[in-house]
């Protein structure tokens, strides 16, 4: 195709529009622009598919995401640091608003008021979810802000061993080793019950509920770490926070958690939102976006970005981190889901996830060749040990339209992490039980 | 604009203001098992204080702060270095497909097979515009992206012995996330100056590099919205010392089709999606910041990748871990609802599509530079590509600064370009109108500008109180890192 006969949608100029603004420019082809690019390397070829219209577009990806089975298809029990959880319309109707999607980050506050005070209402809803003084603009997911919390912990304490819990789900470890490792910082393991910790250690790091689903009991572990002048930096799950005591009231140090329950699709995995929350006295060592509430000249109430000196695009090398684009929007759906879920419908939700699932472990238990190997309390997930492999068992209950839970046989025997929330009904419950108890057979 | 309030100006009361004991936006269905029993109340939380408000009023409440802003579906929004070009609403349509935004991320890939698809193709898609061997999306944003890269030339050096390799070089106009990230990957940062041309300086360069050289961190197109000239020969000077060229992809909009990095011998390179690749930037992200990488470092890429196994003419499709990947970056596989808008808006162009946005792109930006040069400095008298540096040197001497101009922009209906960057240039204006924009739109911000110029030598006062008619006026912005107010308390 020529250059100038190809009128896409998507871009306004005509061939009369670019004939006119290169004779003001001065140049007499959009070619001779380019001419700075070196000798041999210019107009390359460039092996993409050609343009598709919409229609065709749309219906290629109908096609392709037939070829996948999603979460709403049947019964469905995966959760392992992902949750289903019913999105009210207003949620989606409200992100889909192009003054909010289609917004930068708010570096012009006059002009950015609804972005800057959704932001605040983020920083106050998770502040009062997780029980904490303090919470930043976001962060990319769970894992990150985890990680990063980590991070926090060293800067502040400058030191640079940092103790991990090894029931942290292994997905967040292994993002906390991306994160630490090239730093220069020591990871390494401990118990619950561990009573010392190495010289140097920066913080504890641990996940309540953990990996297995079950609520960790940290308040010895935060006691040492505490009595040792390190800090307690703790994942947990917004709804179990709603339902059980937050990691904040029993001494954590900064609480981090994934977003994504509250109001965000599971979406294969992202975009989510990470929740980084502190106590007050390490507000200045938060990294990540802050929203503050000033007055403008005229004294009017309005929000702004702030702390901004903590930043990359300040601070340079030395910022607290390096995050600039982090997940806002997300953000935002999270917001309109705890108002519109409001005081009562969030313990609710969480009363229901702890009530179903606790029914299906109640079954399960029940049936031959099954049982819970953990002890503890559980909130919304828990551990099967099946009679045979669970990717086995997996296989069956998929032939019968069932997705089972996670296969963890490479931690526990034969071990199947199971995830109920109030999105599952008591149809589908009882048919887990009964599939899983005519392949126990 | 925005609705008012009673107060009869733009505040709107936070929501916690506006709860009355009672009310609820949504109704959850009653437990359908029998009871089960809580465990000990010692366990259990007591307070929580949340909003109580009617469905209605969440509605009105989030419209009308949407209301207060300006985006690109309202507003021309010539923020430099961040491509805010239209986002096609096919793409938010494509991603809430339920087969795609209902997928759970640890589904069997069996049952993942069109999701893994979509990613396997836009790798392909991002290798190939960028000229290098693999991609892995796995980055959730840009400078994600860039701790991914860095990290992967510093497992690169380490597994060949080379662990002193600790310098990287970044040139003084270079994005703020250059060093941060440079340094989160454990490396030691040193600046290299611009010469009076607004390229590299290429003696600087070669006094810098030794036996100490990681690696450099480049913009291509740089920062300046100028092409290094000297690129070649950069990259020359720096894989001949040992080290690894970075290249930001902040600046890919100018270049798709023109030009691949992969080419000039970059060994990896980041794409920002939200920025070239047109998915939302949601008011600060989500975004994507997928890397691509040069064979040396394909066996270093963050996990997951996905890989296509052909059999007996079927393709299937996995997530797999290179042999030395430097891990993961996340939970799960990256932002998969941006990357599928991503994969969306290339099928939507095309190859030639493609070419034509940078062709655009910069005939815009350069229409912009010819028609604003004689009213406002520029400090380099060169082409541009898709962006232009302006200075508001000449305005600072009646007292008028860049932010200024910036603000009364607001005045006139745009929002302000990127300000006081690159840091290099006095009083910098950064203009990106990206290929979105019609001759029109770019004709009625030049009179803007040319009546702000104007405005600065008879009425400088009146520029230095803008903007007047936006919903609040410029913020007492020490006072709110002063005190610190950071969410809603009871009273």
């Amino acid at each position: 195709m020529q250059s100038g006969s190809f009128q896409h949608p998507y871009i306004p100029n005509t061939p009369a529009d670019r004939e006119e603004m290169l004779k003001v420019i001065g140049v007499s082809s959009a070619e001779e622009l380019f001419r700075d690019i070196p000798q041999g390397y210019s107009a390359p070829s460039l092996d993409i598919p050609q343009a598709l219209p919409e229609m065709d577009l749309l219906r290629e990806l109908q096609a392709l995401g037939d070829e996948n089975r999603h979460a709403d298809q049947g019964p469905f029990f995966l959760g392992a640091g992902a949750y289903r959880h019913y999105i009210p319309a207003v949620v989606q109707a409200i992100v889909n608003r192009g003054e909010f999607l289609t917004a930068y980050t708010p570096y012009q506050p006059e002009v950015s008021q609804g972005t800057l005070q959704a932001a605040y209402e983020f920083q106050t809803m998770v502040g009062q979810i997780l029980d904490m003084d303090v919470a930043n603009a976001g962060m990319y997911d769970g894992a990150s802000s985890f990680a990063e919390g980590a991070l926090m912990a060293c800067r502040i304490k400058r030191r640079y061993k940092v103790a991990y819990l090894d029931t942290v789900s292994p997905d967040y470890i292994d993002v906390l080793k991306t994160y630490t490792l090239p730093q220069g910082i020591e990871i390494y393991p401990v118990t619950a019950n561990s009573t010392n910790l190495k010289r140097e250690t920066a913080c504890i790091v641990a996940q309540s509920p953990n990996f297995y689903g079950y609520i960790e009991p940290l308040e010895n572990l935060i006691e040492t770490a505490h009595s040792l002048d390190a800090l307690a930096v703790i994942a947990t799950d917004p709804f179990a926070s709603v339902l059980f005591r937050p990691p904040g009231s029993y001494g954590a140090d900064i609480v981090t958690a994934e977003g994504q329950p509250l109001g965000v699709p599971v979406s294969f995995g992202g975009p989510y939102v990470g929740l980084f929350t502190c106590k007050k006295e390490y507000v200045r060592q938060l990294p990540g976006r802050i929203v503050g509430k000033t007055v403008d000249s005229n004294i009017r109430t309005a929000y702004v970005l702030t702390l901004q000196t903590r930043e990359q695009h300040i601070r340079r090398e030395k910022a607290t981190s390096n995050i600039c684009t982090s997940t806002a929007l997300i953000g935002l759906m999270t917001t309109v889901y705890s108002a519109i879920l409001g005081k009562e419908g969030i313990k609710e939700v969480a009363q229901l996830c702890y009530q179903k699932s606790h029914y299906a472990a109640s079954l399960i238990q029940q049936i031959p060749g099954y049982s819970l190997p953990l002890d503890g309390v559980f909130f919304q997930e828990f551990v099967v040990e099946c009679p045979r492999s669970p990717s086995e068992i997996n296989e069956t209950l998929a032939s019968k339209g069932i997705i089972g839970g996670l296969d963890i046989s490479d931690r526990i025997h034969n071990g199947m992490l199971i995830c109920v929330t109030e999105v599952n009904t008591r149809v589908e419950i009882e048919a887990l039980v009964q599939a899983l108890s005519d392949i126990g057979k | 604009m925005a609705a008012k309030n009673d107060k009869g100006n733009n505040e709107l009361s936070l929501l916690m203001d506006q709860t009355v004991v009672g009310r609820r936006g949504i109704i959850m269905p009653a437990s359908d098992v029998p009871v089960q029993p809580l465990p000990d109340p010692g366990l259990l939380r007591e307070n929580l204080d949340l909003p109580e408000v009617s469905q209605p009023q969440v509605v009105r409440y989030f419209t009308q702060l949407s209301q207060l802003n300006y985006s690109i579906d309202t507003h021309f929004y010539p923020l430099g270095s961040c491509t805010m070009k239209y986002n096609p609403k096919i793409n938010d349509v494509v991603a809430a497909i339920p087969g795609m935004s209902y997928l759970h991320p640890k589904t069997p890939e069996k049952f993942s097979q069109g999701a893994l698809k979509v990613m396997y193709r836009l790798q392909s898609y991002l290798s190939e515009v960028t000229g290098m061997s693999a991609t892995s999306l796995a980055s959730m944003a840009g400078a994600q992206g860039e701790l991914a890269g860095v990290l992967m030339i510093r497992a690169y050096h380490e597994r060949n012995g080379d662990s002193h390799r600790k310098l990287m070089l970044i040139p003084d106009s270079a994005h703020g996330t250059n060093p941060a990230s440079a340094a989160m990957g454990g490396f030691a940062v040193k600046a290299i100056p611009s010469d009076s041309n607004g390229n590299m300086d290429l003696g600087a360069l070669k006094e810098l590099v030794g036996s100490d050289l990681a690696g450099i961190m480049l913009t291509l197109p740089s920062t300046l919205g100028l092409f290094e000239t000297d690129i070649v020969e950069i990259c020359d000077v720096v894989h001949k010392a040992g080290g690894l060229v970075y290249g930001d992809g902040a600046n890919m909009n100018a270049i798709l089709g023109q030009l691949k990095l992969g080419d000039l011998g970059f060994d990896v390179v980041h794409i920002n999606l939200h920025k070239t690749f047109s998915t939302p930037h949601g008011g600060g992200g989500p975004g994507a910041g997928p890397v691509s990488v040069a064979e040396r470092l394909v066996p270093f890429l963050p996990l997951p990748t996905v890989v296509e196994k052909v059999d007996q003419d079927v393709a299937q499709y996995s997530l797999v871990k290179s042999d030395h990947s430097i891990g993961r970056l996340g939970a799960f596989h990256g932002n998969f609802g941006v990357l599928i808008r991503a994969y969306a808006y290339i099928r939507s162009l095309g190859a030639d599509g493609l070419r034509q946005i940078s062709r655009d792109a910069v005939i815009n930006a350069n229409y912009l530079l010819a028609r604003l040069k004689e009213s406002y400095d520029v400090s380099y008298d060169r082409l541009c590509m898709h962006e232009v540096v302006l200075s508001a040197r000449r305005q600072k001497k009646n007292g008028v600064r860049g932010l200024d101009i910036a603000k009364r922009l607001l005045d006139y209906g745009f929002h302000a370009p990127t300000m006081y960057f690159p840091l290099i240039v006095d009083e910098a204006l950064m203009v990106e109108p990206t290929e979105s924009e019609s001759k029109e739109t770019l004709d009625a911000f030049i009179d803007a500008m040319l009546a702000i110029a104007t405005e600065s030598e008879n009425i400088p006062e009146t520029v230095r109180g803008a903007p007047y008619s936006t919903p609040v006026s410029r913020l007492d912005e020490a006072k709110a890192a002063r005190e610190p107010d950071l969410r809603w308390q009871s009273r």
